[in-house]
């Protein structure tokens, strides 16, 4: 037994409202500068529908994530190390930026510098890629809502061959919110994909991250992840993928995502796993027993054999103890209500899904039934084939069964919950129907419905005796630091180039460049492109922004 | 004159070389990319990258033969004259060709697809200029020469003259005598290596030959040097590797 720690997040999908906070937030945080204009470390997709990038889902398509060979073995799907070496050159499996969207923003200036004419004036958008005129296309969330989901819903990958039955079912539309971020797999197939070795797991807390000293700019990682989450900065030549807001967990904040998600559906905390058996569960032949493996690959924390080889491998205690208390831990083993996205691509992917109860409850509502009434719930969840087979498809590989019986226990919730709420006497066979006492039940509904913050996130700091260093202290000035705030902005091969610097003057360097640059998408060896999440009317137009003071 | 051209030249471009390398690996690892541009264009990209590169590998295995091979190496193993003469124009002419369509494809490229051309740099076209130039006048002197019916055996000046730079004992009078496309192509090719370490073409030492061999899985520990802040002197952590 090989024990290690990884950081985990499970969300509630029931209670996503498709808000897209959660995008905009780390938008705003990691992907504001240009290169990056199109990427979203966290996007949330309408189910059904297309995803981001789009049909991504279609490994037949990208060969994305691993698969079993025929003798058993697990290999890349997207062909071995020789295979990868000699198609470097061009990748045969790259999504282009058509396959995301082609970002842009608009001419704002044309608002306020127009002449005075008949006309209002326009706005016209303009690509971030060549700086053209462009029409817009398509979007990050372009089907968001079932938008023209009579024509685009049909091209989801996950409803190929039962097509017929959903277009039928039609007037039973379901709908559910997918948000999605890195899922920083167990197995990775981006880090497998990788020549240059620059995607590496953190062995403290297993989040996944590139070097970009060491990212050679090969794009095999984009193309071996089957979530499409590791994307290429166009204008660095490098990678860049979800950082798990590794700053800010690393003092015991959640992630930018979960901290701002105005459902308050995300679970942050740490899962204990042998590293030993991550391999042979990932090789499972049968697609529908990798959700099993997976489960199995997770350590109970309670276990004393377990404390004392973790202790062992150098998990500091309070790290153990959060384990103990880690909502993700209850959520996937202790009520298995959680799943996880697409266990068939083999990665062990570590962001877990508790499934939507919603579309099962809006039909019943729909249709004039008692939504509360766990004999209807349980019906209809046997019922409804369509919400609960696409469901599987989504969480567990094709096989209904483990949705089935997480819907079952949700229902169950909810109608041994009203009871309570009600003032009657709760009725513990309804509990029994899923499973669970109905003292299980009452702890679940008070994780997954009261969800108070620290319950939601158990984040133990990290153990490095300059913690200190990774907090933006207000009390210091984040300039400084060896080298001064002279540096930032570009090198001279292009942008950023030269030495490091500190994530947050980057920020603030780019913006401020950004904020006062005269073109839409300059030349690249100079770093202004503007950005639709910024003011971005060309230059400093008079009158705006008062005078600069003279320093 | 001679010694200007033939042994000072080549000796400040080998040492802009070797100093430029390691000054950018130090200064700039986080430019050391291909700054690849497949994600804005994909069609012809597939087609003239590949057929750039390998055919740029061979024309390096071309020069590697017969240029840092002696001739006299060549004689013992029994490969006479004209048997090499014959393999050296064939493949070199093949290895040339492709190599120069896969670069025109790329140009042509660069030219014509809006956000290639934008994305590229002034650095980037200093490089295609003197990377293009010595193709062509190394293809170009090789083709001509054997078409005039008396080509040149460059194994006898061109190439004893490159070896002896790296012997320390330079003989430039070798190159002097040596034609003159010949000579465009060295001094090409010097100028190439010596912009060499502040161009893209840094990405060619970075060939992930360690991927056959590295387990596919990275595990790394967290690295105490990447706060979002370095540590003020006197400050720093004790184990920082
Ligand atoms: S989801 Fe994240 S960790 Fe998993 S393969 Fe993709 S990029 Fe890598
Ligand atoms: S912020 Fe929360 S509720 Fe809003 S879209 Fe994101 S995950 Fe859903």
């Amino acid at each position: 037994m090989r024990v290690m720690a990884q950081m985990a997040m499970v969300m509630n999908l029931d209670k996503c409202i498709g808000c897209h906070t959660c995008s905009v937030t780390c938008k705003q945080t990691w992907t504001n500068r240009s290169g990056v204009e199109y990427v979203w470390f966290n996007n949330v997709e309408t189910r059904p529908g297309q995803g981001y990038p789009r049909t991504y889902e279609d490994q037949d398509r990208w060969l994305g994530g691993w698969t079993v060979n025929r003798r058993g073995r697990l290999t890349l799907k997207g062909g071995g190390r020789l295979r990868k070496l000699l198609s470097i050159f061009s990748n045969p499996k790259l999504p282009s930026i058509q396959d995301y969207y082609e970002p842009w923003t608009y001419d704002y200036d044309t608002l306020i510098s127009s002449p005075l004419q008949e006309h209002t004036p326009v706005a016209r958008p303009r690509s971030l890629i060549t700086g053209e005129h462009t029409k817009i296309r398509w979007s990050a969330n372009w089907d968001d809502n079932l938008a023209g989901a009579p024509e685009l819903a049909a091209k989801d990958p996950l409803i190929k061959g039962i097509e017929d039955k959903v277009r039928f079912e039609f007037e039973q539309t379901f709908m559910f919110y997918l948000p999605r971020i890195c899922e920083h797999c167990l197995n990775p197939s981006c880090a497998a994909s990788c020549p240059s070795g620059a995607i590496y797991k953190r062995s403290e807390d297993g989040i996944v991250l590139v070097d970009q000293d060491r990212c050679r700019g090969w794009r095999m990682c984009v193309s071996g992840c089957p979530y499409k989450k590791v994307y290429f900065n166009h204008r660095t030549g490098k990678a860049e993928k979800c950082t798990f807001c590794f700053p800010r967990v690393e003092v015991g904040l959640p992630t930018v995502c979960a901290e701002t998600c105005v459902g308050r559906l995300r679970y942050i905390g740490l899962v204990l796993y042998d590293a030993d058996r991550v391999l042979a569960a990932a090789s499972t032949q049968d697609e529908h027993d990798l959700l099993e493996a997976q489960r199995q690959v997770f350590l109970d924390p309670d276990d004393p054999e377990v404390v004392q080889a973790a202790t062992a491998a150098g998990i500091p205690q309070d790290w153990i103890e959060a384990a103990q208390r880690s909502p993700i831990h209850a959520l996937i083993n202790t009520y298995r209500v959680a799943l996880p996205l697409h266990p068939e691509y083999r990665t062990m992917p570590m962001v877990w899904y508790i499934p939507p109860l919603s579309p099962v409850v809006d039909v019943l509502r729909d249709t004039g039934h008692d939504a509360e009434d766990h004999g209807n719930l349980f019906a209809a969840i046997e019922a409804l084939r369509i919400p609960v087979e696409y469901l599987a498809r989504l969480f567990t590989a094709g096989d209904p069964a483990p949705v089935n019986e997480v819907l079952r226990k949700l229902a169950a919730m909810r109608s041994y919950m009203r009871d309570i709420n009600l003032g009657r006497e709760p009725r513990e066979e309804i509990a029994a129907r899923a499973g669970m006492t109905g003292e299980q039940v009452y702890e679940m509904y008070r994780l997954l419905a009261i969800a108070k913050y620290e319950d939601r996130y158990v984040i133990p700091p990290a153990h490095a005796e300059q913690a200190h260093g990774l907090e933006e202290l207000a009390t210091e000035c984040s300039l400084d630091y060896e080298g001064g705030p002279g540096m930032g902005g570009s090198g001279p091969f292009g942008e950023s180039s030269g030495g490091v610097s500190p994530i947050a003057v980057e920020n603030f360097r780019m913006l401020q460049n950004r904020q006062s640059t005269d073109t839409m998408a300059a030349p690249a060896d100079k770093a202004q492109r503007v950005n639709l999440l910024n003011w971005d009317g060309k230059g400093r137009p008079e009158g705006l922004f008062p005078p600069r003071r003279q320093s | 004159m001679t010694t200007m051209l033939w042994v000072v030249v080549p000796y400040m471009a080998i040492t802009v070389f070797v100093v430029g390398h390691v000054w950018r690996y130090r200064y700039d690892k986080f430019g050391w990319t291909t700054r690849s541009s497949q994600l804005y264009e994909n069609r012809l990209l597939r087609l003239g990258s590949p057929l750039f590169h390998f055919g740029i590998l061979l024309v390096a295995l071309g020069h590697v033969g017969g240029v840092l091979i002696p001739k006299s190496w060549t004689e013992a193993a029994g490969i006479s004259e004209s048997v090499y003469h014959f393999l050296a124009v064939v493949l070199g002419v093949l290895a040339g060709a492709m190599t120069l369509a896969g670069a025109a494809i790329l140009v042509y490229r660069r030219r014509t697809v809006g956000p290639v051309f934008s994305a590229t740099t002034r650095n980037d076209k200093i490089m295609y200029v003197l990377l293009v130039g010595t193709i062509v006048l190394g293809l170009g002197t090789t083709v001509l020469g054997n078409l005039t019916d008396h080509p040149h055996d460059y194994r006898e000046t061109v190439a004893p003259w490159f070896r002896s730079i790296f012997y320390l004992q330079p003989k430039p009078d070798l190159m002097a005598a040596a034609p003159l496309g010949f000579q465009l192509h060295a001094l090409s090719a010097w100028a190439l290596v010596a912009f060499w370490p502040f161009s893209r073409l840094v990405h060619v030492f970075s060939a992930p030959i360690g991927y056959l061999t590295r387990p596919y899985i990275v595990y790394r520990s967290r690295d105490p040097k990447h706060g979002t802040r370095a540590p003020r002197r006197g400050w720093e952590s004790l184990n920082q590797r």
